[in-house]
């Protein structure tokens, strides 16, 4: 398969604590690749660094989408390279009209479309606003929307089944699946195993870098083994 | 005859259709400096223009539970580049009556220019009065725009307004907006503004929430950029059992515009609500770092958020 992500010894901290340390990676074209890890260890802000997000920019270490190290690009220049990123709690705005938001990357896709693999009906929603008046599942089910329609190479979901009732965590998992169908790697981030399934390969971060990665299901085993929280760091390295 | 099709240019380039004012079914008001111009009437709707000692003034009224199917259409502004315009109007909608009014303000040439608007506005008993106002400046800053409304709702009535100046220059704004609610009344109130260079704006907006279980709603969204200055003061009283009342003021600041925001509820009903919000800053960053994700550039995302806001 050929690699369309790399990181490499990637450093980043914040008030004098290190929050990814020495940091490897790599997801190839249209894997979806799991990143496991309990809250705090890190997962968003590995988000926030790949698509360049203000204020997280690494100590050290490359970022290389494609052949290019994008280290220096601004978010619209690494969205334009094809990264994207559905936020875990997405921002709402007043007056845009969910038909507008899920055309802005590509004024030809077709809106009702996304919608429907995102499980909302085009009727209803194509004309509402991206505002407060949505529930927190449904801005998320239009952000999955609307990162889709933007046919990316690579989309990076930080924490899609967070606020998603239980029984929608299917709905949530075909939808993952659709981005790789569409042609879309996937890195999913998510502290729930179950949820990691659905991936190709996955990681697990602890302490600021992976600590474990492999099949999803032998990720999924040694991360509800909470190996890493109860080894003191004598074996992921962390301590 | 001139100044008519000034006013009809006037109006598309505010988008809307000029052909309102040719309709036979469709009433409306149109006056130019203190000149007014043309006057329709349908059934329900009762006008009176007239000239004053210092301007001029109309009285409006809608029969008892007469519901007017098309908007009444307010045309007034001053086409010069220098001029006046004092107006004092009555709207008095009687019991169970509705209407909609739009109300479209046009300076395009203002360079020094003052309207100054005093209103009155009446709602009987389960009245409904929409009352839409859009004003266009053009792009002189000229404009002195002082509008000043006390507004009764009567028990049961629905008073809505939507206060609009988001295209050209604002240049001096001073709303001054009171409004009195009765028994189970609802007033909602949305004022949206965009200013620029040296621009003045300055609102406030008061709502005292007089009868029981009365409901009202402060919605304020200003921009400011360059030099623009604005002063917002959302202001509601709860004063009867089961009042309820909202201020909710966004405003978006850029370059070196200065906003403040002065949200003031008091309560004077041990079961009367009366909560506030109030945003002032930049534009959110995370809006701003979502747009961009989406490929936009941080200039197209911050006309983005904007926009939308004013929308």
């Amino acid at each position: 398969m050929t690699e369309l992500l790399r990181i490499h010894s990637l450093s980043l901290s914040a008030d004098h604590k290190k929050i990814l340390d020495g940091l490897d990676l790599t997801i190839a074209e249209q894997e979806i690749h799991a990143l496991l890890g309990t809250n705090g260890c890190g997962k968003s802000t590995l988000a926030f660094v790949i698509m360049g997000c203000e204020g997280y920019l690494p100590a050290t270490g490359t970022i290389v989408f494609g052949n290019r190290v994008i280290n220096d690009l601004k978010i619209h220049e690494r969205a334009r390279l094809g990264i994207t990123l559905a936020w875990q709690e997405p921002a709402r705005f007043e007056g845009i009209s969910i038909a507008n938001y899920l055309s802005l990357g590509s004024p030809s896709a077709d809106p009702a479309r996304y919608l429907q693999r995102v499980g909302l009906t085009p009727d209803e929603y194509l004309p509402r606003m991206v505002d407060k008046t949505l529930s927190g599942g449904q801005r998320k089910r239009i952000e999955l929307a609307s990162v889709l329609a933007l046919k990316p190479k690579l989309a990076i979901l930080d924490e899609p089944d967070s606020g998603i009732d239980m029984l929608s965590m299917n709905e949530i998992a075909a939808v993952i699946e659709a981005f790789k169908a569409e042609g879309a790697a996937v890195l999913l981030i998510t502290h729930r195993e179950e949820m990691a399934l659905v991936s190709d390969r996955a990681s697990q971060l602890c302490g600021g870098r992976i600590v474990f990665s492999g099949t999803p299901s032998n990720v999924a085993r040694h991360y509800k083994a909470r190996t890493c929280i109860v080894c003191d760091g004598n074996e992921c390295g962390n301590g | 005859m001139a100044e008519k099709e000034e006013i009809a240019r006037a109006l598309g380039e505010m988008g809307q259709d000029s052909a309102v004012l040719t309709k036979s079914n469709i009433a409306h008001l149109v006056a130019t400096g203190h000149t007014w111009l043309s006057l329709r009437e349908v059934p329900g709707v009762h006008l009176q223009a007239k000239r004053t000692s210092d301007g001029i003034a109309a009285e409006l009224t809608v029969s008892e539970g007469a519901r007017i199917e098309n908007p009444v259409h307010l045309c007034v502004g001053v086409l010069e580049k220098r001029g006046d315009q004092r107006i004092n109007i009555a709207i008095h909608l009687e019991a169970r009556s509705a209407a909609t009014f739009m109300a479209h303000c046009f300076f395009p040439s203002a360079e020094k220019v003052l309207h100054a608007m005093d209103a009155v506005v009446d709602l009987g008993r389960e009245a409904e009065l929409r009352f839409l106002e859009g004003h266009y400046h053009g792009p002189f800053g000229g404009a002195s725009v002082l509008p000043k409304a006390d507004v009764h709702v009567g028990p049961r009535a629905r008073y809505v307004s939507d206060f609009s100046l988001t295209t050209g220059r604002v240049g001096q704004l001073y709303i001054d907006y009171n409004v009195e609610a009765e028994e189970e009344a609802l007033a909602e109130m949305t004022t949206r503004i965009f200013g620029h260079a040296t621009d003045d704006i300055r609102i406030r907006e008061r709502v005292a929430l007089a009868g029981k279980r009365s409901r009202s709603l402060i919605k304020i969204r200003v921009a400011v950029e360059d030099q623009a200055s604005a002063d917002v003061s959302g202001i509601t009283e709860g004063r009867e059992e089961g009042a309820r009342g909202h201020v909710d003021c966004v405003e978006i600041v850029k370059d070196q515009a200065v906003a403040n925001a002065v949200p003031i509820v008091k309560v004077t009903h041990p079961l009367a609500k009366v909560t506030h919000e109030a945003a002032i800053g930049s534009v959110d960053k995370k809006q701003l770092e979502t747009l961009m994700a989406h490929g936009l550039t941080p200039a197209q995302a911050v006309d983005m958020v904007v926009t939308g806001m004013l929308r």
